[in-house]
């Protein structure tokens, strides 16, 4: 499995938010994502419809996951496919190896995969001889770089293109060194030059899938790229990882999630490539991988079936609740930890990899619940955060001097009284505290808060209480207004 | 992985609770699966996939907004000219690789164009395809693989020139699915391709031409609408 640092979460994040590449790659984010996605959506009357049609397929899908995923493998063995069920990361590295070795493979190409990353593939195959190639433009950066995707569908935001200039130089040392690359255009222009070469040279080709079709026994890939449907033409062996959950029932399903994803995901109406594979090429077709499998790997969302979780499940990675997150805006994708960033994935790792590794994930959210009103399959991100929190609360696993803030604070909200005379107490403090300034640079036990911003003292040392008691008109009730 | 097969499979059971008293019975839950994969139900189509403005028109408007372009046709026996003046308007070479659909046989025989049938070569620039459907709701072109249709040609060249004959564009996704579901069994591979191929991976500028081709060309032949 993939190496998790989603405990060190607070070094983390006090290391994105001095990186000053990234919050420039941060804001671009933000107005390009967010307003191509509500201008596709003013532009679809159908969309809030086809959110609840969405959520209601998901949720059936889930009630009968065992007898889709039993469907879907059926198709896909009457169409000279297979199948392989893999409980963990471990289990689904080794299935990949055995048939990268079954055909003496030197390198493999790779589509974009969550999976994979997930999974820790790269390394997997490298430490055992198997050369992995990312095709995804954003992929093929990171991978040059040795990072980890910091955002689910654009996985190299939080990379400039001085710096992917710079790994491009570092790697394609056959080229002149003078070379332009200054702009994006002669980058990417460079990036497919290389990698026609290993597209056409690959011995298997590794996707993900953005769904399994149960109907047909389909793997669906949806790219703007094309680098997926090279990946998965081109090689002799295509193989296909996917996780459970992924299953729909029919091509029309397919259709209702493809309605939505293009659209949250992108703000486009239909992205580039939507490619449905059905088993290995036909006895008479010209081309084509002659070996077709696919990986169904569990990794822990069985367990999250029936537990207050599994709304989870219905997730189809579109990266809306990120592009929308206030958090997810301020420090990337890289402080999370580990392979899934945002909202999402602050509720999906610790159901993965623990709460025990993944505590301080759950708190990193405002809920202020801008992911939810996003989300095009309804998830309620807000509400499981809050479940985490109740369970890393009463794991034990909140920092001692928080829980004992919290006793203190309940013992005083729940007597309004003594709350009041202690409120006060403390705001006067706090005046006397900021002094002259009226505001302060360090609080003791606050460091969080003052590191990277002045604190404002409360303005005359009163509480907002006492200020609002004495507001003028304050006899004049809300009603009379 | 036979083992993980039923531990998987049992672990779903058990945490979704089949079996538990007041939950639908085995022959239950697989009559409510057997029935969605059969009748395969049509949820919502968005309105403008049917509107008054006809599928045809609807198409068209669509593929040009997916950055495609578009010529039309009254006749198979006038693509090659189409074709030859796409190229020359670009200062394209004459050079082609077309699948081998007998309905772009007729490129063959166009004095200015020297054109190779079969899988796409690394070296090609323009591949020549028909399509077996269009999608009016999104602009996409429906290309399925066969005995003479290789994907390779989707790919591989810089140049797309897709044929799609104006009967076969249908208004949402679901009217070309049942029309694969009439065939003896599902091709290989289906691709729905909406414009060129591109990319937003480089600081969100998006570009045309990531790893596919960097222009798509549309040719709506109205032959028999
Ligand atoms: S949780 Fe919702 S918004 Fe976030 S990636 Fe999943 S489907 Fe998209």
């Amino acid at each position: 499995m993939q190496q998790s640092t989603s405990h060190l979460f607070h070094d983390n994040v006090r290391h994105a938010v001095n990186d000053d590449n990234l919050r420039v790659s941060l804001e671009t984010m933000k107005t390009g994502f967010r307003f191509k996605r509500l201008a596709a959506i003013d532009r679809l009357p159908e969309f809030e419809d086809l959110r609840e049609e969405g959520k209601a397929l998901k949720d059936h899908v889930l009630a009968h996951l065992d007898l889709y995923l039993e469907a879907f493998e059926k198709k896909v063995i009457e169409q000279g496919g297979m199948v392989h069920w893999c409980a963990n990361a471990a289990e689904a590295q080794q299935v990949v190896l055995d048939i990268c070795r079954s055909v003496g493979a030197r390198t493999v190409t790779k589509g974009k995969s969550m999976i994979s990353e997930e999974i820790g593939l790269n390394d997997y195959l490298e430490k055992n001889g198997v050369q992995p190639i990312e095709t995804d433009l954003g992929e093929y950066i990171i991978q040059l770089r040795h990072e980890a995707p910091s955002h689910i569908i654009a996985p190299a935001i939080h990379v400039r293109k001085e710096m992917v200039a710079d790994a491009f130089r570092a790697t394609h040392t056959h080229r002149p060194a003078d070379r332009d690359l200054s702009e994006p255009r002669s980058l990417l222009d460079e990036a497919r030059e290389e990698l026609r070469d290993k597209f056409l040279a690959a011995d298997v080709g590794i996707t993900g899938a953005n769904m399994l079709i149960a109907e047909t026994g389909t793997s669906v890939i949806v790219t703007n790229e094309g680098n997926g449907d090279l990946t998965q033409l081109l090689p002799k062996v295509h193989v296909v990882l996917a996780s459970l959950e992924k299953v729909v029932p029919t091509l029309n399903d397919a259709s209702t999630v493809l309605r939505l994803l293009a659209r949250s995901a992108t703000g486009q109406e239909a992205s580039t490539y939507v490619t449905f594979s059905s088993g290995p090429r036909r006895a008479d077709d010209l081309d084509g991988p002659e070996q077709y499998h696919v990986i169904l790997l569990d990794n822990g969302r069985s367990k999250m079936l029936g537990s207050e979780f599994q709304d989870m499940l219905r997730c189809i990675r579109c990266g809306a609740c990120m592009n929308h997150c206030p958090v997810y805006g301020a420090i990337g994708g890289h402080a999370y930890g580990w392979v899934y960033p945002g909202p999402m994935g602050s509720v999906l790792t610790p159901a993965l990899i623990g709460i025990e590794n993944a505590a301080p994930l759950p708190n990193a959210s405002t809920l202020c619940g801008r992911c939810e009103s996003v989300c095009p399959m309804k998830i309620p991100l807000p509400r499981m955060l809050r479940a985490w929190r109740e369970q890393e609360f009463e794991r034990h696993l909140t920092p001692p001097r928080a829980v004992w803030a919290l006793k203190v604070h309940t013992a005083l909200a729940s007597r309004l009284r003594l709350y009041r005379w202690a409120t006060r107490l403390g705001a006067w403090a706090l005046r006397i505290w900021g002094g002259r300034r009226g505001s302060f640079d360090h609080i003791p036990f606050a460091q969080d808060w003052t590191d990277s911003r002045t604190m404002a003292a409360p303005q005359y040392g009163r509480t907002f209480m006492d200020l609002y008691a004495n507001r003028p008109n304050a006899h004049i009730t809300n009603k009379e207004r | 992985m036979s083992t993980s097969r039923n531990s998987i499979l049992e672990g779903i059971r058990r945490s979704s609770g089949v079996g538990r008293p007041g939950t639908p019975s085995e022959s239950e839950r697989q009559q409510t699966v057997q029935a969605r994969l059969n009748d395969t139900p049509v949820g919502i189509v968005p309105q403008r996939a049917e509107d008054d403005k006809g599928c045809l028109a609807r198409f068209k408007e669509m593929v040009l907004a997916s950055a495609a372009s578009l010529a039309e046709v009254p006749n198979w026996a006038a693509v090659p000219e189409a074709v030859v003046s796409f190229l020359k308007e670009r200062n394209l070479p004459m050079v082609l690789t077309t699948s081998l659909d007998p309905r772009l046989a007729a490129l063959q025989d166009h004095g200015l164009l020297t054109v190779r049938r079969g899988v796409a070569l690394p070296q090609d620039l323009i591949g020549v395809v028909t399509a077996v459907g269009g999608v009016a709701e999104t602009g996409s072109l429906v290309l399925t693989s066969g005995p003479d249709a290789p994907t390779s040609l989707n790919f591989l060249p810089d140049i797309h020139i897709i044929c799609v004959q104006a009967v076969d564009v249908a208004g949402g996704f679901e009217t070309v699915w049942a029309r694969l579901r009439a065939q003896d069994s599902m091709p290989r591979t289906v691709n729905l391709i909406t414009g060129p191929s591109r990319t937003g991976d480089i600081e969100q500028t998006i570009l045309m031409g990531a790893h596919g081709p960097r222009q798509v060309h549309v040719i709506v032949v109205n032959d028999g609408a």
